[in-house]
């Protein structure tokens, strides 16, 4: 699978990220700096890591979602390729427009890092093939602001398309419907708060992202 | 010329952090605050040519996310 990560300045989880898709893909990822404006040749899919891009300034994921590489990957996206948000990464792509809704500040108020299980609830994505849907699994979760929100004509429309990926087995941080990660219309774009690429070996503590990564393997037709 | 940009919650959404303050002044003592919302004051200063539509512009795309916020803009008058 050819992959890329980008690095926006303020990024942190990027090279977690990139040892999942290489330890999981066999394949180290390109890693592609924020101001770039064109993407590798030929990538199966585009990975926007956790962090605090441009320092979170305005609204989480505000300044990302303008920079040039952006643009390139909202094209990719336009094309079929797939792309991955998580934690920052998905606060990216609702800023962007590629995903619907908004990342808000936990209703908490309280930055949460800790284990969370979550339940699968669409097993046909290319995310989420490899899991069960219903199947509960745990992954971390390091956010401030990963309330998310929209109207409800929205959120009903995510759950009649079977746009909600991933749930919250219980109240985490205030989030709509417990949603923890979404689709976009065409399956390709999936966002979400928590971190699979954590959870990716035995020494992370557990296996249960990996799956993850496997089921995109699959969607580009190499099977781990 | 100075503009004035403020960016509120839209009606309905819950504002975490206005809740915040709220607890917090209820906790110093102070009585009889029914709700508290937080918002943003972005100014900017901007050539005098700076029409409207370019700042409703700056607005939508990027101070205020149209999905939960809402923006007002004031002009300030030019210092005499």
């Amino acid at each position: 699978m050819r992959s890329a990560v980008v690095v926006f300045p303020g990024s942190n989880c990027d090279r977690d990220l990139a040892e999942a898709l290489r330890l999981v893909g066999g394949r180290a990822p390109a890693m592609v700096w924020h101001r770039e404006s064109e993407l590798p040749a030929g990538l199966d899919l585009v990975a926007i890591p956790g962090g605090f891009s441009y320092g979170d300034y305005l609204r989480s994921g505000a300044m990302a979602a303008q920079s040039p590489v952006m643009r390139a990957v909202s094209e990719a996206a336009a094309r079929g390729v797939l792309v991955l948000g998580i934690c920052n990464g998905f606060q990216v792509l609702t800023e962007a427009h590629l995903l619907p809704g908004a990342l808000m500040r936990n209703s908490g108020i309280r930055f949460i890092g800790r284990d969370v299980a979550l339940k699968v609830e669409n097993s046909q994505s290319a995310f989420t093939a490899r899991y069960a849907a219903g199947e509960e699994v745990t992954f971390p979760v390091a956010h401030h602001d990963g309330n998310f929100q929209a109207d409800a004509e929205t959120l009903d429309r995510l759950e009649g398309e079977g746009r909600v990926a991933f749930r919250y087995a219980g109240e985490v941080n205030g989030s709509a419907r417990n949603i923890a990660g979404i689709l976009n219309h065409a399956g390709n774009v999936l966002g979400l708060m928590p971190h699979p690429e954590r959870a990716v070996e035995a020494a992370h503590g557990r296996e249960d992202g990996r799956r993850l990564f496997e089921g995109l393997l699959e969607a580009v037709g190499q099977p781990a | 010329m100075k503009v004035r940009v403020y960016v509120t919650l839209k009606q309905g959404v819950l504002d975490p952090q206005g809740k915040a303050i709220h607890h917090a002044l209820e906790g110093l003592g102070f009585a009889g605050i029914r709700d508290v919302r937080a918002g943003k004051l972005i100014e900017l200063e901007l050539d005098d040519g700076a029409g409207d539509a370019q700042v409703e512009e700056m607005c939508r795309k990027l101070l205020a996310n149209m999905v939960i916020e809402n923006y007002r803009i004031e002009r300030m008058e030019a210092a005499p």
